[in-house]
């Protein structure tokens, strides 16, 4: 099927090579390991193939999805999986001869500047895994560049990203602490104004933090270079259509997870980690950078740059060992952002915002539930339930919808919290649906 | 000839008030919801085109590129093997696609029984006890098997062990890995005939090595012969075997990495396992670990209990996580489809093909492109030009000449052992006249090496763009419009 070489092909290259068979190609493998039992299923035809795998997605129940917390359902415009579906991008790897993957290098200095454009700062990579390690290297480099040993992250911190940073930080002489928030749902400036020292590397502030509320990133900003730590801010992409940008509160490093920006959930993966910074710290960022250069003739032409910070370069010495990233997500979020454009991403961001607080006030309209109104907010907010949130969770699934995200499963006090998103794609006819299922509780 | 149409940004064929998508009226805007300290001021430099535009610009941009669909694409080490078609479809069937991570597990049951399934087929190929798939990259894969041998050493009171040996055959990332996961690297030369210096190994062994890393086959594309005993000498001191398994094309169903005594392995499911690479990932890393290791591998893992599929994320013992979310589960229903088209009798048929065609490239070279260890190969070969003292003409340059012929490069001055490598990977999935053209191609050259020098040295002539002076990017880099 894969395998085209004939018998006759075999027999040509076996005399060409000069042995007799194939296994003698093989004597470099201990014979007692050679050809060990397997246990392996029977071989699919490809018809069987497709209608076994179909009957593994059917085994998912769509569900009208409201939950949020990191990975968001967006509209995707069919041009950018037609696009990104091209042989010529999906099957070619890492652009090593420039001048055969122009197509390549191209799209990913385009993506790098509309990372630029989106997040307001000086300079961004090609990606990274996902925005939960785009957040640990930068939180990594703020430590480089000022040799200092404490990370503090706000407490409102996506869980599994402060995971991520205690994995990979737990090895290399880091304290790692976390600064408090309010009752409102936001970061406690004045603890963090106290809890900042001449030892802190960096503050990472998320902005929506995990409940989905906007913090003052402005005084944050102060209170962190004030100690000359630097500011790593994690942001929601789609909202910086409207939200103030990194770029404008002065943060040193930017992330975010931008699987937003055009590419589907998947149960969590691929991701799209996007990492940018200011200039000063350009020769910080891990990974593939792609710049402009000349041919002989003084042509225009991009190529993979500053590679002396790499990992096939500086081995052992180099900021991180990663390699493969995630080039055709970022490439999703490049068509996708030349599709919508300044004034798309505006409309989508607002369109966001509407639909989250008509959802808000119309959750506040059932008796006994209740959202914090008063805190800023974009696309989710914590609903208080008048039960657990396992349980809403468990009688909104058998209605086909999923009510979000249970905030008691990172937090006992929070038992009762539900974490709620409605993005674009949430009608007005779904939003009075979900809030008649709660009604119906 | 002029160019009247020319290569241009998608920001220079902006025009204001152009568009490509258009969103519903909202009723009211962010002014009404936000405080003004919360709003963005002014708008991002964004490219405005039109839908029609932003199709015929990317496009355009795919065809200036050689890709594996349409080119042979020998990268060495980065098993540029045919993706199947029918994959693309089936990894982003709306049922998988839609499914929110963390939406209620019995909602998301199909594809956590996808996932249970390939750590099952992945835990029989290569022995090992347990799989996790969260890993996003080969090089992710690493660092996850690297936390978990720590966790491992520290569970065991071995804290006192802060080496990590690597071969310098290695690929960079076995380094940085080391490095990143908080070791000391130890690199030990190869032996002459390109394999593990057992002496070397022995004396760079002690009750601080934690880990030896081993790429098997290694990055010459030869077989550690000894590689039992290898395994013996690290256990003996208490260190955990390592096996590198971006070269695993060349083992799938020949052989299992537990026979030799491996401990702990990743495996790439954009190579062995067929998925696409896409211009640079995603890709996906499984890591496995045999059972005394088993229990420090990153939470969660998948499991099924009595017929029910679930996300385990208790594990006392387990490094942490290692990316949020889990794996990159598109990637994973590829490499799941690959392994569900092959069985116990036919498996082997993808390594041994491999290793015919690598075989037979290097013979048909020999005598103008020489292996640098001059005996059968596995499933790639390194291979080198004739005297640059004498002739002038580089590795790099023979890699810009092929693109003329209508072929990407092999991978090039890698590994570091060999001066001017030239490593050849040309995979199962490649038939005999596509290798002959190669071979022609190689050829070809060779006798332009003597005849022309020029002709190679300022190469490439018909690409979009001529020979690139990398050095002008990092002068003065320009990263961004």
């Amino acid at each position: 099927m894969f395998i085209p070489n004939t018998k006759q092909d075999q027999q040509a290259m076996l005399d060409k090579i000069g042995v007799k068979d194939i296994k003698e190609l093989l004597a470099q493998i201990p014979t007692r390991f050679l050809y060990p039992a397997l246990d392996l299923p029977k071989a699919l035809t490809e018809a069987e193939l497709t209608a076994h795998i179909h009957d593994l997605a059917a085994k998912n129940q769509p569900l009208k999805n409201f939950i949020g917390a990191g990975m968001y359902e967006h509209f995707i415009p069919e041009a950018v999986p037609a696009l990104s579906s091209r042989g010529e991008f999906l099957t070619a790897y890492t652009p090593y001869q420039a001048e055969a993957s122009q197509g390549t290098l191209q799209t990913i200095y385009e993506f790098q500047s509309c990372m630029c454009a989106l997040l307001n700062m000086d300079v961004a990579m090609a990606s990274h895994y996902d925005g939960a390690t785009a957040m640990t290297e930068a939180a990594l480099a703020a430590h480089r560049v000022t040799g200092r040993t404490e990370i503090i992250v706000s407490s409102l911190l996506h869980p599994h990203y402060k995971e991520v940073l205690k994995t990979y930080t737990q090895h290399m002489g880091i304290t790692l602490a976390e600064a408090k928030n309010t009752q409102d749902g936001v970061l406690d400036i004045n603890a963090l104004q106290e809890q900042i020292t001449d030892k802190t590397a960096c503050f990472v502030l998320p902005t929506p933090n995990f409940l989905g509320n906007l913090e003052d990133a402005q005084a944050v900003s102060a209170v962190v270079h004030a100690k000359g730590a630097l500011l790593v801010a994690v942001v929601n992409p789609v909202s910086l259509g409207v939200v103030q940008t990194p770029g404008e509160y002065d943060a040193d490093f930017a992330v975010c997870e931008g699987q937003p920006l055009g590419t589907p959930m998947n149960f969590g993966g691929p991701g799209l980690g996007v990492m940018t910074a200011k200039k000063a710290y350009v020769r910080q960022l891990p990974g593939r950078m792609v710049g402009i250069a000349q041919d002989k003739d003084g042509k225009r032409a991009f190529v993979l740059t500053l590679q002396a910070r790499e990992q096939h370069i500086r081995r052992e010495k180099a900021a991180s060992n990663i390699c493969s990233n995630e080039a055709l997500c970022a490439l999703n979020a490049v068509i996708y952002l030349t599709l919508l454009g300044p004034q798309g991403l505006k409309e989508v961001a607002e369109l966001n915002l509407e639909r989250a607080h008509q959802l808000a006030e119309k959750i506040n309209a059932v008796k006994g539930f209740q959202v914090n109104m008063k805190t800023p907010f974009f696309n989710e907010f914590v609903v208080q339930c008048p039960v657990p949130a396992t349980e809403v969770i468990s009688k909104l699934e058998a209605k086909g919808i999923a009510a979000g995200y249970d905030l008691g499963s990172t937090c006992v006090q929070m038992k009762n919290c539900l974490l709620v998103c409605a993005t674009e794609l949430r009608t007005p006819e779904d939003l009075q649906a979900y809030a008649d299922a709660l009604g119906g509780i | 000839m002029q160019e009247i149409l020319k290569n241009e940004l998608s920001i220079e064929k902006s025009r204001s008030d152009r568009r490509g998508v258009r969103f519903e009226p909202v009723k009211k805007h962010a002014t009404d919801y936000l405080s003004a300290q919360y709003l963005r001021k002014g708008a991002p430099r964004l490219p405005e085109l039109s839908e029609f535009d932003t199709v015929r610009h990317f496009t355009r941009l795919s065809q200036q590129n050689y890709s594996l669909d349409a080119q042979f694409y020998p990268l060495g080490s980065c098993t540029m093997k045919y993706n199947p078609k029918a994959y693309d479809t089936l990894s982003v069937l709306p049922g998988f696609a839609g499914a929110h991570p963390f939406a209620p597990e019995s909602a998301v049951q199909g594809t956590l029984e996808l996932a249970y399934n390939l750590q099952e087929l992945l835990k029989q190929i290569t022995g090992l006890s347990a799989f996790t798939l969260q890993p996003a990259a080969g090089a992710h894969g690493e660092l996850t098997g690297i936390l978990t041998a720590r966790a491992y050493h520290d569970a065991h009171d071995g804290k006192g062990r802060t080496e990590v040996i690597v071969p310098d055959t290695a690929h960079g990332t076995n380094p940085a890995t080391a490095n990143m996961a908080g070791y000391r690297v130890v690199n030990i030369k190869s032996a002459s005939n390109g394999c593990v210096d057992k002496e070397a190994l022995k004396a760079a062994l002690s009750e601080k090595t934690a880990v030896v890393m081993l790429t098997v086959p290694n990055t010459v594309g030869l077989f550690e012969p000894d590689i039992a005993e290898i395994a013996d000498m690290v256990h003996q001191v208490g260190a955990l075997l390592y096996m590198d398994g971006a070269n695993f094309n060349a083992l799938i169903g020949l052989a299992k990495p537990a026979d030799f005594g491996v401990d702990i392995m990743h495996l790439n499911l954009h190579k062995t396992f067929a998925a696409p690479h896409g211009g640079g990932g995603p890709g996906s890393g499984p890591v496995g670990a045999a059972k005394h290791v088993a229990p420090f591998l990153p939470h969660p893992m998948v499991a099924c209990e009595n017929g029910r599929y679930t996300l385990q994320g208790d594990y006392a013992q387990s490094l942490g996580k290692m990316k949020a979310f889990y794996g990159n589960m598109a990637v994973v229903i590829r490499g799941y489809c690959y392994l569900r088209q092959f069985d116990a009798a036919t498996l082997k048929d993808i390594a041994e093909n491999a290793i015919l065609n690598a075989n037979y490239v290097r013979a048909c070279l020999k005598g103008k492109f020489n292996a640098y260890f001059d005996r059968n190969c596995m499933h790639e070969c390194v291979l080198t030009p004739p005297d640059p003292h004498a002739t002038e003409v580089h590795t790099s340059d023979i890699a810009k000449r092929l693109l003329d012929y209508g072929f990407y490069a092999p991978t090039i001055y890698f590994p570091l052992i060999v001066p001017e490598a030239l490593m050849v990977e040309p995979t199962e999935t490649e038939n005999k006249d596509m290798l002959d053209a190669f071979v022609t191609a190689m050829e070809k050259i060779y006798e332009e090496i003597q005849t022309d020098p020029q002709l190679v040295k300022e190469a490439p002539h018909n690409q979009p763009v001529k020979r690139i002076d990398e050095v002008s990017a990092a002068r003065n880099p320009n990263l961004r419009w």
